[in-house]
């Protein structure tokens, strides 16, 4: 399988690897995927709670040199974007900056979804409603 | 000294031909292209000659006589014909037959045509270490049984069965006894006497040959195996397969026998010392590595290890200038992880963490050192990036988590 050239440089050169504090209230934590999928991505981000800016992302990935890439990418992209504009981001978006090939597209949506997850967990601190709740909801394997 | 890259180390998939079986080979490209079925002339006699002789090379091999060797397009072609030659010949006697589920597709994927056009199969399970259990075969046995297809060794994990315990209990209940030799022959002492082995699949591409070509052993004494033939026209190869004979391809498959004849015990020895150089190297310097199935009863120059919480392609991405393979799903066209791996009872978490070595007569104690030692750094550096690593040490039980599947994936 031929990687771009942008997977591959993600891949070697991954930004913001690491963990944020879980317990800090303005720290959102999403984790999605399963193990037995291959697939898990940990994605955190500290929000301003007044300006709602994403100043800090992190994450960690257990997958292939696409998920890698994909989560890479995405905590890139959040920082410095508002939630709402960091909900905005479609995984289509990823699979076109990244040239995913078909088959690997699935790493970009596991992607999406760990942003939202994330920012639904920020929310959830908040106390906000959660614009849709399926996204957080535990264990639907 | 880093060794020339990149480095190859996935002999179970395929081995570079042996420059010794490429210079047999060549005269039978341009000089001495003639057709081995051309009786009339020097050029079909030549190449008649050189295929009869390579013939004797693959028999000796495995203590069987020439007349008992067929010549094929492969292990594939060859596994075809013994199953469906066997079925198709011995139906009015029965209709089951016998093999197990970590078997080669070839194998697997023959059943299954079987079964649609009504013979019955009985897939025999594994134990963790790999190998069948000869009592779950006993059981499985019925009046109808008119085949077991055991394989002699594993291509994921090298694991060896039972055979010579195998081939005993067939010959007691008269039922035919195919093995899938492609991993084993010329690596391991294989023979069809001792083993009580009726049919056998040959590959010349596993053992330093070309591809292309391969051979299908079947016995003519004690008892007699009669097949009906797959492929029809022209009646080659006592009627068993029809085709011009492949002849370059069947002098490389012979004298690839015969170096494995000579070598094989010397070479053995030689890649065990490897096999154990790298493992030690490796599992020494990484907690939470597992090797899967039998290390006991295994060829001597396979090895296939897990790696916890590191997904098997973004290791094999991080190695990128060694050749090896792996069971995880991100590796595979169908997205699935190894058959293989899950019926030894792998949990598929760590089944996507395998990578599968396979050394070979080309391989170095240089390539082994420089092999285990970019493993140990990726997976060292992967860790750093794994969640599961990160929540392993922190003491989580990931066995016990509930995990948000992503909404349009797999």
């Amino acid at each position: 399988m031929a990687y771009s050239d942008k997977v591959v440089e993600h891949y070697k050169n991954p930004r913001n690897v690491g963990s944020l504090d879980k317990s800090d209230p303005n720290v959102g934590t999403g984790l999605v995927g399963a193990p037995e999928c291959g697939d898990v991505m940990k994605l955190q981000m500290k929000v301003n709670p007044e300006t709602r800016v994403i100043e800090e992302a992190k994450f960690k990935t257990f997958g292939c040199g696409s998920a890698i890439a994909s989560s890479s990418l995405a905590t890139e992209w959040v920082k410095g974007k508002t939630v709402e504009e960091a909900l905005a981001i479609k995984n289509t978006d990823i699979v076109r900056e990244l040239a995913l090939p078909p088959v690997k597209i699935h790493c970009s949506v596991l992607a999406e979804d760990a942003i939202k997850a994330a920012l639904g967990d920020w929310k959830k601190k908040q106390g906000e409603a959660e614009a849709k709740p399926a996204e957080t909801s535990a264990a639907s394997n | 000294m880093a060794p020339k890259l990149p480095v190859y180390m996935d002999n179970h998939a395929t081995t570079p031909v042996d420059p010794r079986v490429v210079e047999a080979m060549s005269p039978f490209f341009t000089e001495k292209f003639g057709n081995a079925a051309s009786r009339n002339h020097e050029f079909g006699w030549v190449a008649e000659e050189a295929v009869e002789n390579a013939r004797a090379q693959v028999a000796k091999l495995i203590n069987a006589t020439p007349k008992e060797i067929v010549f094929t397009s492969g292990a594939t072609e060859s596994t075809n014909l013994a199953i469906k030659g066997v079925a198709e010949m011995y139906r009015e006697k029965g209709n089951h037959i016998i093999t197990q589920v970590t078997e080669h597709k070839a194998t697997l994927d023959t059943c299954k045509r079987l079964e649609k056009y009504g013979y019955e199969v009985t897939y025999l399970p594994v134990e963790k270490d790999g190998r069948i259990n000869l009592e779950d075969l006993r059981r499985a046995i019925t009046p109808k049984t008119i085949l077991i297809s055991i394989m002699y060794a594993n291509n994921e994990i090298g694991v060896v069965q039972p055979i010579a315990e195998i081939g005993k209990i067939a010959k007691e209940k008269g039922i035919f006894f195919h093995v899938d030799g492609v991993q084993a022959i010329g690596k391991i002492p294989v023979d069809v006497q001792k083993d009580g082995i009726d049919l056998m699949s040959i590959s010349a591409h596993k053992i330093y040959g070309p591809k292309g070509v391969g051979a299908l052993y079947v016995r003519r004494k004690n008892p007699r195996v009669q097949l009906s033939a797959i492929i029809d026209g022209g009646g080659h190869e006592r009627g068993m397969r029809s085709g011009t004979l492949n002849v370059p391809g069947i002098v490389g498959l012979g004298k690839a026998c015969e170096l494995c004849q000579q070598e094989m015990a010397a070479e053995s020895e030689r890649l065990r010392g490897l096999r154990e150089r790298l493992k030690e190297s490796i599992m020494s310097r990484l907690d939470e590595t597992f090797i899967n199935g039998s290390m006991e009863h295994r060829l001597p120059h396979s090895l296939n290890i897990s790696f916890a919480y590191v997904e098997g392609e973004s290791l094999l991405m991080g190695i990128n200038d060694v050749a090896v393979s792996s069971g995880s799903a991100c590796t595979s066209a169908t997205l699935e992880p190894s058959y293989v791996l899950k019926a030894l009872g792998v949990g598929e978490d760590l089944a996507h963490t395998s990578i599968r070595f396979g050394l070979g007569r080309f391989n170095t104690a240089e390539e082994v050192d420089y092999v285990a030692d970019r493993v140990v750094e990726t997976v060292t550096r992967l860790r750093e990036l794994s969640p599961l690593y990160e929540m392993a040490k922190e003491g989580v039980d990931i066995s016990k988590m509930k995990w948000v599947a992503a909404s349009d994936s797999h």
